[in-house]
């Protein structure tokens, strides 16, 4: 669309940009205040310099969260994003069952997420879960309180759990904008069901993915609430995700200047990651 | 083969309903029922664990609580979205591009990022432990949202629309509100359910500005296992009762959602 170019439209956006800069800017300032800054408390600051952001990219600790939160991003995504696209096609388009399976489906995303772990805590617990109990019963050793590897399985179970609908709702609102003369024609073309899917099916899911992707990526960056409720970042360390970890070291040690500086980076990783991927997948595209 | 395909839906919404079916279980049953006997089903049902939400105003008020704060956020971040997002999908200006960006690099800040710095904040401001200041917390995730979907839905209705409005004589205001907002009905729609959705899942913000007095469910819950003993039934019914508001609103815009992604640029 040809847009005016009118510069009163920045009245528009004025409450918008008061509001967002009030909770956005302030407190993005207190931790940069923070991160470059040492106080043994009273209020008493100090000029620290970029020590913090040398200490925590250097540090084990950071190290270790950052792998564990790559492994967990990419893991939910090579999961979420084709069985989302999978089960979006397999769905009805049209009749009662339409309504069923979308509001069904879009219940997970509508409970409070530390509702959402303890729902799985319970559900996988050995002794009363129905899940942890059944693969006990089936003669599985399972414990997600003792063994990483049944944690791990239990936290990326209960997000693909929670979070699959939505790459389900995005890619089926893609699916059915294809108007259906689109596949008449790849019927008179004799098209296999795998060319329809490639060539007419996945062009058009392009932008509902891209922004499938984008939002999977963030908020799986993001999650801290569902594994602390479920796991608590254990047995050990072994299901402490960044946000977790933030928190143990901002909350828990009182460690401000660390924990300030572990912040900024933790957003610009986000941000340098979000911005590639948008770039790429936008390349040859006017938005 | 094409017979078959009902059967991957089917099973989806088989294992969604698993731990749901779960939760409701347990919260029919008494905690020593479920600490001492694995059964599929409740073997002495009981209503008792609702009863004590209902009665007690430490729980449901926690429900009132986060119904207030969810309503007001949503009023607030879908108006003020309106004109934002009619500026960036009808005019260009200076910094549009990065200001639209800046946005929503918001949604992606995460929120143990900033619970420390926006309690201080608050706590400065004297809006500790209200529901404002909750509502007005969430907006810094559901406003960039609620732009980048309403910016989706308006740039689909052609600029003709306003250009004939103006030739016939409405002015900017009586257009805004008597044509271009039912023109765009659904979009709206679509971002309010978005809006609803974050600000009534989240918690971590939520808990970090609130104490007593508007106190959201999901912190209440917390506290059953500190104070007398593991409640596990009464944790399990305030969870179930949780899932009500979510599926009511879900049942309203089940036809918007899947039309409402179609249509807008999310």
């Amino acid at each position: 669309m040809n847009k005016t170019v009118n510069q009163k439209a920045w009245f528009f956006v004025l409450p918008v940009l008061a509001l967002v800069a009030f909770n956005a800017i302030i407190p993005l300032m207190t931790v940069v205040n923070y991160s470059l800054q040492e106080t043994f408390g009273d209020n008493v600051f100090f000029w620290a310099g970029t020590q913090w952001f040398q200490d925590v990219l250097g540090s084990e600790r950071f190290h270790a969260a950052l792998g564990r939160q790559l492994l967990f991003t990419f893991t939910i995504l090579v999961i979420e994003i084709p069985l989302g696209v999978a089960i979006a096609l397999a769905m009805p388009r049209t009749g009662p069952w339409v309504s069923v399976c979308l509001v069904m489906m879009a219940l997970p995303l509508l409970i409070p997420w530390n509702v959402v772990g303890a729902m799985w805590n319970i559900f996988a617990l050995p002794d009363i879960g129905l899940l942890g109990h059944t693969l006990n019963a089936l003669g599985w050793d399972y414990n997600f309180t003792r063994n990483p590897g049944d944690a791990w399985m239990t936290v990326i179970l209960m997000d693909v759990w929670h979070w699959t609908s939505l790459v389900v709702l995005l890619a089926y609102a893609g699916l059915v904008s294809i108007p259906d003369a689109y596949y008449q024609a790849a019927k008179i073309d004799g098209a296999r069901p795998w060319a329809i899917f490639r060539y007419i099916q996945l062009p058009k899911m392009k932008r509902v993915l891209t922004i499938a992707i984008l939002l999977r990526f963030m908020d799986s960056f993001n999650i801290y609430t569902e594994p602390f409720v479920l796991t608590g970042g254990g047995p050990g360390n072994s299901t402490t995700l960044l946000s977790i970890d933030l928190v143990k070291v901002a909350l828990g040690q009182f460690d401000l200047g660390p924990a300030a500086a572990m912040s900024l980076i933790y957003f610009l990783i986000i941000l340098l990651f979000s911005w590639i991927f948008y770039a790429v997948m936008t390349r040859n595209e006017e938005w | 083969m094409r017979r078959a395909t009902w059967l991957v839906p089917t099973l989806y919404i088989i294992f969604l309903m698993l731990p749901i079916y779960w939760l409701l279980n347990m919260s029919f049953k008494t905690t020593n029922e479920i600490l001492g006997t694995f059964s599929l089903w409740p073997q002495r049902f009981t209503l008792e664990n609702y009863i004590t939400i209902f009665t007690d105003p430490t729980w449901y008020m926690g429900y009132v609580n986060s119904l207030i704060y969810v309503t007001i956020n949503t009023l607030l971040s879908v108006s003020v979205a309106l004109p934002a997002a009619y500026a960036f999908s009808r005019y260009s200006f200076i910094g549009d591009k990065h200001l639209f960006f800046w946005l929503l690099t918001n949604r992606m800040a995460p929120a143990a990022v900033f619970a420390l710095p926006i309690f201080q904040l608050y706590s400065a401001v004297g809006l500790f432990d209200t529901h404002l200041a909750v509502a007005l917390a969430h907006t810094l995730f559901n406003i960039p949202l609620a732009v980048w979907i309403l910016e989706g839905f308006m740039s689909g209705v052609p600029k003709e629309l306003d250009d004939t409005a103006y030739v016939d004589g409405y002015s900017f205001g009586r257009f805004f509100v008597r044509i271009f907002i039912p023109t765009i009905a659904a979009g709206i729609g679509v971002a309010a359910f978005f809006c609803f959705m974050f600000s009534w899942v989240e918690l971590l913000l939520a808990k970090t500005l609130t104490a007593v007095e508007a106190k959201p469910i999901a912190a209440t819950m917390t506290r059953t296992a500190s104070t007398s003993g593991y409640e596990l039934g009464l944790l399990a019914a305030a969870g179930s009762l949780t899932l009500v508001p979510g599926a009511v609103v879900v049942y309203f815009v089940r036809n918007y959602i899947a039309k409402g992604f179609a249509l807008g640029r999310v």
